[in-house]
């Protein structure tokens, strides 16, 4: 065990699969020489070389789309997308290309593709640098995606997507990078696509956050005066259905943190199906906290608002628990919201 | 009180000029120091070195022709007429800001003076300005559109459709490419396969002028030439305006990758100092009214420091307007 920040954490899952499989090559901006925007590729060139760790030009539709080819074709290409907004010039060779080779090709091509991206807001770089956007990639069948929320998460999820045969996009939370915490490398550290991780044990209520909205969930949680399971879902494509199930079937109640826009969340995948599967158990009805439906904004006092906190989520999750009924939103209670 | 419109016709004076770029230099030296001072919040862009673009550009369009623009943006804006107080007041999130504060030093707009949403994705806004030049080729009468982008946007596939699309379509758009010789962290010939960027609107059967860009007239002249064809019909242009930026790319990034002397050597030919000193020879202004004008500037901005550290941070109620009309 190491202490490692997440960004760190990151150059290490890299550097153990490049050390493991000589086929793993490192593509992106500034990912080789300077190491990468958010120091998450450090060392890499030093140790691998620029044949297996390459800059590139400002050309995501090219190199993440040489990926995809270099991927059907021998190599286990990892691509940096410094934030990941600038997937929306490159989504038709993430999408639509790699997403649908393997099935195109009746198994013949597969598409080990590993795209990293950092997410989420909360550090003040405005719309177009501080989304979420699983829900880019989620109801995309052929794809997988996976969540940070940590350090550990952010090295065990990342050597599992390397290793796996199909296109995983592995989201980092961008305001965690910084954060640091003791950190399983090697084979034990890795956490198998699918399997979501029971933070803590509690009575009242499951909450299940993926990514930034773990350590928020979890902060809520600990200092409450109710008990909560949370649930860092880790992988939401495939999502760990099972381990839901059996949280909320224990507390009786759900509540999805998310950080992104209430309409079309990834949240609302979650909800239906517990609520369909779990209909007639529930103490309560499933309950969403999320952002509003706007764009992030910049100015400080707002970009705080947007984010779910601690203090927000422990209302919410209180009023649920109390009340029984569906807390509403702070914006809709500030009459904020037309 | 004048208006950012008065701002932008000013420009057509030489001492405006000059001033307008001092302008610029102090106002970007200052956005550094209250990003470090941490009232700046996220990231900024400064174009402290290519002041004379934004300038030359600005004295030669009219405020009903359209830019899009990167997030290097505070200069284009200021040149455009936009007020140094507005400005900065989205640069520090306050409800005094161009866009009260919604959007920060990356998304920077004010319409009367044809300034866009600045695009903070790369290649962003370049096909936007193509579709501008549309508006203006089918709506009729002669205003054009112009895209300002760095040297690094020109390896992403935006910039080659846009090209394309604009000189098919014969479009009124000029395409202004700062070549600072840096994307990011990387210097150009590690990214893109020519040195000369004009080159590239070859492959387009468009005109192309390669501009010394720590000219302000130069600039200017330049601009007006391609502005005259597209006013004209002829179509769009691509100038390379050779440029660079003093400080690093962002935030706290000094710029260690650049080779010894390079920065001293572009300093040496410095937008402001060059066109002062032309002026100076010209017998337009002298040397003290210079040196007033600099320190005018730099009470000005004191001012406009002052009054933004002071105005309101908005209301979380802000963040729901203009999301649907
Ligand atoms: C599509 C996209 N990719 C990457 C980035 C990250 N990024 C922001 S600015 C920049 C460098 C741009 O260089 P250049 O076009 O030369 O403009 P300059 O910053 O030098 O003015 C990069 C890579 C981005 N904003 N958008
Ligand atoms: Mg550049």
């Amino acid at each position: 065990m190491t202490k490692l920040r997440m960004n760190q954490a990151v150059s290490a899952a890299l550097a153990d699969a490049m050390r493991e499989d000589p086929a793993v090559v490192v593509i992106g901006e500034d990912v080789a020489v300077p190491g990468g925007v958010f120091k998450a590729t450090d060392g890499l060139l030093a140790e691998f070389g620029v044949g297996r760790v390459r800059d590139t030009p400002i050309s995501e539709m090219g190199f993440l789309g040489a990926a995809v080819g270099a991927a059907a074709t021998g190599l286990r290409p990892v691509v940096e997308i410094m934030f990941g907004e600038f997937l929306g010039v490159a989504l038709d060779q993430l999408v639509t290309e790699a997403a649908k080779l393997r099935y195109l090709s009746a198994g013949q091509y597969g598409v080990p593709l590993t795209v990293r991206a950092s997410v989420g807001a909360g550090l003040g770089f405005g719309a177009q640098h501080s989304q979420c956007l699983e829900t880019w990639f989620y109801a995309t069948p052929g794809l997988k995606v996976a969540v940070a929320s940590g350090p550990q998460t952010a090295y065990g999820l990342l050597r599992a997507a390397v290793r796996d045969d199909d296109p995983v996009v592995v989201l980092e939370p961008r305001r965690l990078y910084g954060g640091r915490a003791e950190v399983v490398t090697g084979d034990d550290g890795i956490i198998a696509l699918g399997s979501a991780e029971v933070r803590t044990a509690g009575d009242d209520v499951t909450l299940v956050a993926l990514g930034g909205t773990v350590p928020v969930a979890q902060e809520a949680a600990d200092g409450a005066g109710w008990g909560a399971e949370v649930v860092d879902l880790r992988t939401l494509v495939p999502w760990d259905v099972a381990t839901v199930l059996d949280s909320v079937r224990r507390t009786g109640r759900l509540v999805v943190v998310e950080e992104g826009p209430f309409s079309g969340g990834w949240g609302t995948e979650i909800a239906a199906r517990v609520a369909s599967e779990l209909f007639g158990e529930l103490r309560a009805p499933v309950h969403r906290v999320t952002s509003p439906d706007v764009p992030v904004p910049y100015a400080k006092p707002l970009e705080t608002r947007y984010v779910p906190t601690v203090e927000y989520v422990r209302e919410q999750v209180g009023e649920l628990i109390e009340t029984g009924r569906t807390p509403r939103p702070w914006w809709s209670r500030e009459g904020a919201h037309r | 009180m004048s208006t950012s419109l008065d701002r932008r016709v000013a420009l057509r004076d030489p001492t405006a000029r000059l001033e307008r770029m001092m302008e610029i230099r102090e106002f970007e030296g200052r956005v550094k120091d209250l990003f470090f001072e941490g009232v700046v919040s996220g990231t900024t862009h400064l174009c402290e070195g290519q002041e004379a673009v934004s300038v030359g550009l600005a004295a030669t369009l009219r405020p009903t022709d359209h830019v899009t623009c990167t997030y290097r943006g505070h200069g284009v804006a200021l040149a455009l007429g936009c007020e140094p107080s507005a400005v900065l007041g989205e640069i520090m999130g306050r409800t005094v800001g161009l866009v009260g504060g919604v959007g920060g030093s990356m998304h920077l707009s004010e319409r009367a003076v044809g300034l866009m949403p600045t695009f903070a994705i790369v290649g962003g806004g370049i096909p936007v300005a193509v579709g501008a030049g549309l508006s203006c080729q089918v709506l009729g009468g002669d205003d054009v559109a112009v895209a300002v982008f760095g040297d690094g946007a020109t390896n992403i596939g935006a910039f080659h459709e846009s090209l394309n699309l604009a000189a098919v379509w014969k479009l009124p758009v000029v395409f202004v490419v700062e070549n600072n010789l840096y994307g990011e962290y990387s210097p150009i010939a590690s990214t893109t396969a020519v040195t000369d960027l004009a080159v590239r609107a070859g492959s387009y059967a468009m005109p192309a002028e390669t501009v010394d860009g720590q000219v302000v007239d130069d600039v200017a002249a330049a601009v007006r030439r391609a502005v005259e064809r597209a006013r004209g019909g002829d179509g769009p242009t691509l100038l390379e305006m050779k440029t660079y930026r003093y400080s690093g790319h962002s935030r706290a990034d000094t710029g260690p990758y650049r080779p010894d002397g390079e920065l001293e050597a572009w300093q040496g030919r410095d937008p402001i100092a060059l066109y002062a000193d032309a002026l100076v020879a010209a017998g337009t202004v002298t040397a003290g009214e210079v040196d007033a004008l600099r320190s005018a500037v730099t009470e000005r901005i004191d001012e406009v420091v002052a009054e933004v550290r002071q105005a309101p941070e908005p209301d979380p109620s802000a963040m729901f307007g203009h999301i649907h009309a």
